[in-house]
């Protein structure tokens, strides 16, 4: 009786098996991923300090008033300042064109995986796949070592007589183009690919029963059935190279201005954390309505929703 | 047919462009020359090098050591989310749940590090916990997001796999924990495998978030080969990076041969049983069997 008694109040206090399983990963993610995102924003209204941590403190008790203090001048500032608006436009160009690249060197190769052989098919798969974790750094380090002015590539064309002084590519924004499509290229072909191998070919047959030249077939069916794929594909690639740091820290140059970059020097070089977090909560409203895009798709994805 | 052959064209020269500057790297990693970029022999002077170097081989027990826990913890709780998104139709938030699951995966680093470092501030300001950063910090911002990419690893299988089962356990009258620990689980096995290697690799890659949430005494391997690699190409640096792609060569390698082995015994078993069923209804030829027994 006491004991059934003592259950019942137990199973009042510990959840249930299916709000566990719900409340673990959701509390997880919730503490160490969606709550910071407000404290950055409200350290992006503080004042730089030279302090331990180094900010001021927003509010205050003083004299029984709780007084908020919103500092706007990081935002005024980041607006005022050419060389933050320079280096988010840099980091949207270089986004888009480098997905773009990703795309078109992408599309060719996830479809060639796609129509090869079965066995053939997973050994592909794993080739792209492997790159992708493995260090980035690493990967981007080997390309330093090419494109240097003494480096490989630069003493291939000497060697046949093409050019009579090095090319400079190392520390320019081609270099970082170079890097950058290197690096996510495997990000765009894997969802091209799973969105790929599951078209049915029956389709393309009718088309071509049906007198439509191959690239046509290929251009009305292929192109807009894989619309989900390039939208994951190209997400995946975008929205990480906005906020990338490590290809333009190694291969980039003067010229280069991302805004990943102006971040991290901000942050470590000047100790500024208020407007470190002030150029973070801009860089995210800008990727907001990517990030809500790539989330549907994925969603879409999950749930097995064509 | 000929759009056909220019796929392959590109795909060969896409793999080219992947697979070559690696293995420029490796074979450079083998140069006796001091000059990164003169041929100089043959050498593994730079391998053997890296042995005396004890700040290096510390890093690299550090990074090997998060990246354990962080496997561990991200097929853990990546999983948790996979099956809540894939089983959990209906609940309060689950559009917020599934935002929050597949966010990491494209957030730029040095957004998602910022934040965390600045949480870790603020609880420590509160709760006086983290009282230094250090290998929790940094288990902690990794698990977060590698159990992402477990989840949509995971999610992937357990959409493949057929509902019936479970269901025909819980008929049976299996608890939803004896059958998640018994049915599910060694069904989604090979992708969780899968999961768990590739949290070790991303967390043993990882440089951004590393660098935001450590403290002092705390520098993992990236970060060690990064500060080395801002200062130019040096062929001791060759040797390391060359070291890491074979490890996660090999590591790659194993995911693939474990589950295609999973996938053969699976399917050698069902065959199997299809067999000994076949068999047995030949031994005790029953009623509705006897009348076509070469259908069977």
């Amino acid at each position: 009786m006491n004991t059934q008694k003592l259950k019942r109040q137990l199973s009042r206090i510990i959840p249930a098996g299916r709000h566990l399983v719900i409340g673990v990963p959701f509390i997880w993610l919730f503490m160490f991923f969606m709550l910071p995102f407000f404290i950055v924003l409200k350290i992006s209204f503080a004042e730089a300090d030279v302090a331990i941590p180094p900010y001021t403190e927003i509010y205050s008790y003083v004299d029984q008033k709780v007084q908020l203090l919103l500092n706007l001048g990081n935002y005024t500032m980041l607006g005022g300042d050419e060389l933050y608006i320079a280096a988010y436009f840099g980091s949207l160009k270089m986004a888009f064109f480098s997905t773009l690249l990703c795309l078109l060197i992408g599309y060719p190769m996830a479809y060639a995986i796609a129509s090869a052989r079965k066995e053939v098919q997973t050994v592909l798969v794993l080739l792209i796949m492997m790159p992708t974790w493995t260090a980035i750094l690493i990967r981007v380090y080997a390309w330093m070592g090419i494109l240097s002015n003494n480096g490989l590539l630069n003493g291939f064309l000497m060697s046949m007589g093409w050019i009579n002084e090095p090319l400079q590519i190392l520390n320019t924004n081609l270099a970082v183009y170079i890097g950058v499509v290197y690096s996510y290229l495997p990000f765009m072909i894997l969802p091209l690919y799973a969105n790929l191998v599951k078209h049915d070919n029956s389709l393309l047959e009718a088309a071509s029963d049906l007198g439509s030249s191959t690239f046509n077939s290929f251009w009305k069916i292929t192109v807009p059935l894989s619309k989900n794929g390039i939208i994951a594909g190209a997400m995946l690639v975008f929205i990480p190279v906005v906020g990338e740091f490590v290809i333009p820290e190694l291969l980039g140059g003067p010229e280069t201005l991302m805004i990943g970059k102006v971040l991290w020097q901000e942050f470590f070089n000047n100790r500024d954390w208020p407007v470190a977090s002030a150029l973070a909560v801009v860089m995210l409203a800008i990727l907001i309505v990517p990030i809500i895009l790539f989330n549907r798709s994925q969603a879409k994805e999950m749930e097995g929703k064509e | 047919m000929k759009r056909f052959r220019f796929s392959s064209l590109m795909l060969v020269l896409g793999l080219l462009f992947i697979y070559l500057p690696m293995l420029i790297l490796v074979i450079y990693s083998f140069n006796a020359s001091k000059l990164v970029t003169v041929w100089g022999g043959w050498s593994v002077k730079w391998y053997v090098g890296l042995l005396d170097n004890t700040q290096l081989m510390g890093s690299v027990v550090r990074s090997l050591e998060i990246a354990c826990y962080t496997a561990i913890a991200a097929v853990a709780l990546g999983t948790l989310a996979a099956f809540v998104l894939t089983r959990v139709t209906r609940f309060k938030g689950r559009t917020l749940f599934g935002g929050l699951v597949t966010a990491p995966l494209v957030m730029p680093e040095v957004i998602t590090g910022l934040s965390l470092l600045l949480l870790f501030v603020a609880m420590a300001q509160m709760i006086g916990w983290p009282q230094e950063r250090g290998l929790v910090t940094i288990w902690i911002a990794h698990t977060t997001f590698c159990a992402a990419y477990v989840a949509v690893v995971v999610s992937a299988r357990l959409r493949e796999l057929d509902l019936s089962i479970e269901e025909a356990a819980m008929d049976l009258g299996a608890r939803p924990w004896k059958v998640f620990f018994l049915i599910t689980i060694p069904m989604i096995a090979p992708s969780l495998a899968a999961g768990g290697m590739m949290s070790f690799a991303l967390s043993l890659d990882d440089l951004v978030l590393a660098s935001f949430v450590s403290g002092p005494g705390s520098t993992t391997l990236p970060m060690e080969v990064f500060s080395a690699v801002r200062l130019g190409v040096k062929p001791e640096i060759n040797a390391v990076a060359s070291l890491i792609l074979l490890a996660v060569s090999i590591v790659t390698f194993m995911v693939w041969f474990f589950s295609r082995r999973a996938e053969e015994s699976r399917k050698r078993a069902i065959q199997q049983a299809i067999e000994e069923g076949a068999a047995d209804s030949w031994k005790q030829p029953d009623v509705r069997r006897a009348q076509a027994p070469e259908a069977a």
